[in-house]
């Protein structure tokens, strides 16, 4: 009999007596990393004793290597928007696989409105519409490519959450017709020459920045509101969510829709950044996008994760990604050891939740 | 006790298909009473409750609650109406803590013109947490750990703790502590005491006859599909209630020809 189970004179909510949050172990794995990759650095001999993380040219005078933490950040910014929206979705026990072809799809479509109408001088050559749609204000390419991402959320939502289409059917459904969406608006062809406007959005360290304000917005909205309250009820117990009242047809619906927003906010910076979309971009960014959220704790089966521990795991799948380049390891391996560190990731976490339960 | 009837129901039947899973029950419930309902296993207990809460739809009868004829679509419905429900599957949210699940569905937030966004009042359902439990006399060691690591009494009394503290109009229990060990039914019948004190009324479907016997003050006895006895409980015994439940005797208002 554990008499000590009811807790005689119990009743708190002391917060010291609380278990350590998931994120910190994500942050020691991500310390971990950078540190084995600093041995490896000073170990391989082919390295010539460089440092991965702190500056060691005589010719700067910094103590990082900020060049390798801006590629590093850089790198993992535009795919971390799409991660914002996808932790969500998985939280509510769903998946999004549209949102690589959905980058592209509005690359093409806010690009389409975002074109100037002379470049250097001359006629712009890669110009979709006539002059009606030129150097328009970039609000307009901004809200169409946002008002097409809310639509598709909206069509994945509504296919899941009233034709109880299961979300990995939906959102492949879904997938497919982006990326045929992204090929047919232009033909094929690559559009490019935005307005200046336009292409500030991605430009520099753009990227991060939005990242990192929306990373911000949606972990308090996620800690602190009801919709965050019911995105995690939903997953965790879908019956009992239903059964506190909670309209959980509505709240998918939402949820979606805020996701595919954010993928569709990801192509914008993304074209913004190339300065010209294709239909082929944002090959594998859904997988990514997933990746980032399994590395940083979340549970497909919904109830369990948070937007700070997708932001860790986006910022270890950077790491060892510039990581694998730095110690010069080749692009088809770097591809095979990624695969078998999300697989990792998983295990451990598994391991994990079972020895605490 | 003031003679309002809060719940009636007038010749409640559900049949599925050729099953007659309950035929023709004629029940009240009156303010600040609480009522055991006891019976055999497949008697009708709790398809007798799953009409009055919506979670079937009868095939026949008036459910009048609260002085008005009611028919819930489904539970949810029936909660609004100020029919808590405490199922003897849980509706909890396992990865949410105490208070997250108390609240749930109708939490006390700030800022309420964000809509959906609207900002989470954390330290006022804390604290009503925290006034709740303390008024059940439920221990929990952390109201903001998890309740998926808690035991299935702790679990229990979290579920009934909700239902005590937004003071429904009726609360029903379907074998609270069916599954409970000594000290956590202790624990569940302290509430069930706390409710009898606030003036709450309740139905109990219960199988245990020391629980009855301590907490109810009234017993249905269903067998068949049919209400077969309604006893108060100074008027009767552990024997006779049990002679009810087998079949040994019927009271004589519940007399149907063709049936014993």
């Amino acid at each position: 009999m554990a008499d000590t189970s009811h807790g005689v004179g119990g009743l708190t909510y002391d917060k010291s007596k609380r278990s350590l949050p998931n994120e910190l172990n994500i942050f020691m794995a991500l310390i971990i990393i950078v540190v084995i990759f600093e041995i490896l650095g000073q170990v391989l001999p082919y390295m010539n004793n460089q440092s991965f993380l702190f500056d060691t040219r005589d010719r700067f005078d910094s103590i990082f290597n900020e060049a390798r933490l801006q590629i590093i950040i850089l790198q993992v910014a535009i795919i971390g928007i799409i991660a914002l929206g996808v932790t969500q979705v998985i939280i509510t026990a769903g998946i999004d696989l549209s949102s690589g072809p959905l980058v592209a799809a509005t690359a093409m479509i806010a690009m389409s409105f975002a074109q100037t109408e002379t470049v250097n001088g001359f006629p712009n050559p890669k110009a979709l519409f006539g002059t009606w749609a030129m150097d328009l204000p970039v609000i307009i390419p901004v809200v169409i490519g946002l008002t097409f991402g809310a639509f598709i959320g909206l069509i994945n939502g509504t296919f899941i959450a009233y034709f109880r289409i299961p979300p990995f059917i939906a959102t492949l459904g879904m997938f497919l017709v982006c990326r045929g969406i992204a090929l047919w608006w232009s033909g094929g062809n690559p559009i490019s020459f935005p307005t200046e406007a336009y292409a500030w959005i991605g430009s520099g360290m753009m990227p991060v920045v939005w990242f990192v304000v929306l990373a911000i917005i949606f972990q308090l909205i996620m800690k602190y509101t009801v919709y965050g309250k019911h995105t995690y009820a939903i997953g965790s117990n879908e019956d009992a969510a239903r059964m506190s009242g909670i309209n959980v047809r509505r709240h998918k619906v939402m949820v979606y829709m805020i996701a595919s927003t954010l993928a569709a906010f990801a192509g914008i910076v993304l074209s913004s950044k190339a300065v010209t979309a294709q239909a082929g971009m944002g090959e594998f960014y859904e997988l990514f996008a997933i990746a980032m959220a399994v590395i940083g704790g979340i549970s497909l089966q919904g109830g369990r994760g948070s937007i700070i521990g997708t932001v860790l795991g986006a910022m270890v799948l950077g790491v060892i990604r510039s990581g694998f380049t730095y110690i010069k390891l080749d692009g088809s391996y770097q591809l095979m050891a990624m695969g078998g560190i999300i697989i990792a990731a998983v295990i451990l976490d598994q391991y994990r939740q079972r020895s605490k339960a | 006790m003031s003679n309002e009837i809060v719940l009636k129901t007038e010749d409640l039947t559900k049949h599925y298909g050729g099953v007659h899973a309950l035929e023709g029950a004629n029940f009240e419930l009156r303010k600040g009473e609480h009522v055991a309902i006891m019976g055999d296993n497949g008697a009708g207990k709790s398809t007798f409750v799953r009409q009055i809460t919506g979670v079937e739809q009868r095939t026949r009868g008036e459910v009048i609650f609260d002085g008005k004829q009611v028919h819930f679509d489904g539970p949810l419905d029936a909660r609004r109406a100020g029919i808590e429900t405490v199922f003897q599957t849980l509706a909890l949210a396992d990865h949410l803590d105490v208070p997250d699940n108390l609240f749930l569905g109708r939490e006390k937030t700030k800022f309420d013109w964000l809509g959906p966004f609207r900002l989470l009042n954390y330290k006022e359902m804390r604290q009503d947490t925290m006034d709740a439990l303390q008024k059940t006399g439920v221990k929990i060691p952390n109201i903001r750990n998890t309740i998926q690591n808690m035991s299935g009494g702790q679990r229990q009394c979290v579920a009934i703790a909700r239902t005590a503290t937004f003071h429904s109009k009726l609360t029903i229990m379907d074998e609270p502590t069916a599954a409970l060990g000594v000290q956590e039914t202790a624990q569940v019948e302290n509430i069930i005491r706390t409710l009898k004190e606030a003036g709450e009324p309740l139905i109990l479907i219960s199988h245990n006859m020391r629980q009855v016997m301590d907490l109810m003050d009234r017993i249905i006895v269903f067998r068949r599909g049919r209400i077969v006895a309604n006893l108060r409980k100074e008027e009767t015994d552990g024997q006779d209630v049990v002679a009810y439940i087998t079949g040994a005797k019927t009271q004589e208002e519940y007399m149907v020809e063709g049936v014993t």
